[in-house]
């Protein structure tokens, strides 16, 4: 039987579960504050939390100067593409080691990840020249393709513990039942791994979505994602924090909409393993 | 905007849309820039440019250091993926020497090569070809409270010393009221604070390299010039100067808690700005600073120039765009319609020679810092290489940004100055030997 947990107790977690998100919020709120403040105000000193004239100036000159909508069609294509295709090749690879591991499964799995580790730059050159050979530089098509390839390794992953979870006796039930491969994956494997799925898709719409090097290292006018877009309003010489704001409100709006409707599935994705 | 402005803009381009109209009709180029005022201000202009000649611009605009990073590769690669590229007077020789940029030798009698200042066509030349049009140029001075140094009972020299910046730090110093006597870069990175240590080093007689390519961390001339600045700043500047870069400074300086920051030139316009500036009424110039008996100052000599990749399709066109937005009509447009203290500086001799210019209050010291910049002699000694705050080499970028570490890391305590000059020392040596320099 669990422990009682006292009111007080309870209290004194919530406040402290409070305090550690507004502390994890706190940079966003700031960056949505400054937006609606003057350049002045912005840097003020000492800061202006609240009290300030709120403007919205900052986003119609952002909103002028740049095609905003071209950015974010580009991030939703660009973000939404890697993942679904990275979902089609990972639900495979996921349930072959799944299912059907062999004794070098355990090491594929760290290969993969591993790969991970090296730095993007590393490889810049190669991917770059590869994509001026094949014509596709500044093309979404190819930055599907790279940002697929660079979140493959985390979705087989997550998909690989998640279908770890399911009993191996259900899918022989199935096969007793007469079904093939492709049932077992369609009907079987996948809608008791859809919360599983479902929690992959997002986090990996996210990690690309925030992908910052190699959209703003292969693109310049045609595919340039909403990352070029925040990099555009960053000045060496000169003081725009507002305008910076705001167009970094406008880039994360999207994915913090997403994100709020969907942090169940979330965080049940992200703490999936942890109890059992 | 007047019709003779709107006629005289017309024209320029007009000449160029003729010379090639069968050509450039349905032409777009793509120009990679970077955020600044003055290039935000042009991309505002560039439709009046597509409507004279029919060549459509897209704009990439990126941070300075994404942008280096993005025009490099691309450029190394022959990638093609821009038509113009807004790079600066380090890149453009070293670019230009490697055939990675289209020689400037197209420009039309109209254009007027001749009026570019000579120090900026210089830099941003390699054997005496232009690689690149200067957009805005800049150098660097003395900004100072006129209201501060008043009440402190001191007159500012139109050419102070080290040590008179010092006398008047500890004059206006005021930290009950948030008020720092001087406020300076220091934030890593060859551009930010390397830039701004370099400069202070020249002014020393201090210099990066001896004639065979050995670095000089060790000699006594850097050693005064950084223990010189981190006194300096210790005693008389803000909190933390170890982060502060360009704009850290422009904030602190625009609310009035400096009573004097040097650095660039084009900031002038930020800080006599009463929108943006609490202080813009008492705001006085003077040229960069340097020690008692050394010859040269601190100040730097950059600009922002725009040039044509090698890999470009569209030379033509691009060439068409560069004489636009770099020629005295495009700078008279900017005059007409936004006041002559915003049009692109440092570009143009003629530009220091129209007399609503020389009303600018900044104009005149603008110009004397730019022409007291030598990069061929940045220092007292002799040196093996080419620029002011920086040494027009490719290594050199990793290597300042590294010692600039180093240094940050002495202005912030976590090690002494002679510790910093020594790792420098070993840094640049060890660097330049892979390099094979040495």
């Amino acid at each position: 039987m669990a422990r009682a947990v006292t009111t007080q107790r309870k209290a004194i977690n919530t406040t402290i579960a409070w305090a550690i998100g507004l502390l994890i919020f706190f940079p966003i709120l700031w960056t949505i504050l400054t937006s609606f403040k003057t350049e002045g105000e912005a840097v003020a000193n000492p800061p202006v939390f609240l009290f300030f004239d709120w403007t919205l100036e900052n986003y119609a000159v952002v909103q002028e100067r740049s095609n905003y909508m071209r950015f974010l069609w580009n991030s939703i294509i660009i973000a939404g593409g890697s993942t679904l295709l990275g979902i089609l090749v990972a639900v495979p690879a996921a349930w072959s080691m799944a299912f059907v591991p062999s004794k070098r499964t355990k090491d594929i799995l760290l290969w993969m990840l591993s790969t991970k580790m090296l730095p993007a730059v590393g490889v810049l050159y190669p991917i770059y020249l590869l994509c001026i050979e094949l014509g596709v530089l500044d093309s979404r098509a190819a930055l599907v393709v790279i940002l697929m390839l660079i979140n493959l390794p985390i979705i087989v992953w997550m998909l690989y513990t998640y279908f770890r979870e399911i009993p191996g006796e259900i899918l022989e039930a199935a096969r007793m039942d007469g079904a093939g491969l492709k049932e077992e994956l369609l009907y079987i494997l996948t809608p008791m791994a859809v919360p599983g799925i479902a929690s992959t898709l997002l986090l990996n719409f996210i990690l690309a979505w925030n992908e910052a090097f190699w959209t703003l290292n292969l693109t310049a006018v045609d595919a340039a994602p909403l990352t070029a877009f925040i990099a555009s309003y960053s000045s060496p010489e000169g003081l725009f924090f507002a305008k910076l704001s705001a167009a970094s409100t406008m880039a994360i709006a999207p994915i913090l909409i997403l994100g709020w409707f969907s942090q169940k599935q979330l965080v049940r994705g992200l703490t999936f393993g942890a109890v059992k | 905007m007047s019709l003779k402005t709107v006629l005289r803009a017309s024209g320029a381009a007009a000449l160029c849309a003729i010379a090639s109209a069968a050509t450039a009709q349905d032409t777009t180029i793509t120009i990679a820039t970077v955020n600044n005022g003055d290039m935000i201000r042009m991309q505002g202009y560039t439709d009046l440019f597509t409507e004279q000649t029919g060549i459509a611009v897209e704009w990439v605009t990126l941070e300075e250091n994404v942008l280096r990073q993005r025009v490099t590769t691309d450029i190394t690669t022959n990638g093609g993926q821009f038509d113009i590229m807004t790079i600066g007077m380090y890149e453009t020789p070293i670019w230009g020497a490697n055939g990675w940029l289209v020689p400037l030798d197209g420009l039309s009698d109209e254009y007027d090569v001749d009026d570019l200042l000579p120090a900026m066509r210089a830099g941003l030349s390699h054997d005496g070809t232009l690689y690149a049009a200067p957009f805005y140029g800049e150098s660097s001075m003395i900004m100072y409270r006129t209201d501060l140094m008043e009440a402190a009972g001191l007159e500012m020299p139109d050419a102070p010393t080290w040590q008179f910046i010092r006398e008047a730090a500890a004059a206006m110093d005021d930290p009950e009221n948030g008020v720092n006597g001087v406020c300076l870069r220091g934030k890593p990175g060859w551009g930010e604070g390397g830039a701004f240590i370099t400069v202070t080093g020249n002014s020393f007689g201090a210099r990066w390299f001896d004639e065979d390519w050995n670095a000089q961390f060790d000699q006594p001339e850097w050693a005064e010039a950084l223990n010189f600045y981190v006194n300096l700043m210790n005693d008389y500047g803000p909190d933390g100067y170890e982060n502060n870069g360009f704009n850290e400074n422009l904030s602190l300086f625009q609310q009035g808690l400096c009573g004097m920051w040097i650095d660039a030139t084009v900031a002038a316009s930020f800080v006599t700005n009463p929108e943006e500036s609490e202080v813009a009424d008492s705001v006085g110039f003077a040229l960069a600073p340097n020690s008692e008996g050394v010859e040269r100052r601190s100040n730097w000599l950059w600009a922002w120039a725009l040039a044509i990749p090698a890999g470009t399709q569209q030379a033509d066109a691009a060439l068409q765009f560069i004489e636009w937005a770099t020629s005295r009509e495009y700078i008279e447009l900017v005059a007409e319609n936004e006041g002559w203290a915003n049009v692109p500086p440092g570009a143009r001799t003629s530009l220091y020679e129209t007399p609503e210019y020389q009303d600018v209050p900044f104009a005149q010291m603008t110009l004397d810092s730019i022409l007291a910049a030598d990069p061929t002699n940045p220092t007292v000694d002799p040196v093996p290489y080419v620029g002011i705050q920086f040494v027009a080499i490719p290594e050199f970028a990793g290597i300042a940004t590294e010692v600039s570490q180093e240094f940050a890391a002495a202005y912030a305590g976590q090690q002494t100055v002679e510790e910093a000059l020594e790792r420098a020392q070993d840094i640049t040596n060890e660097a330049m030997e892979a390099a094979g320099y040495r």
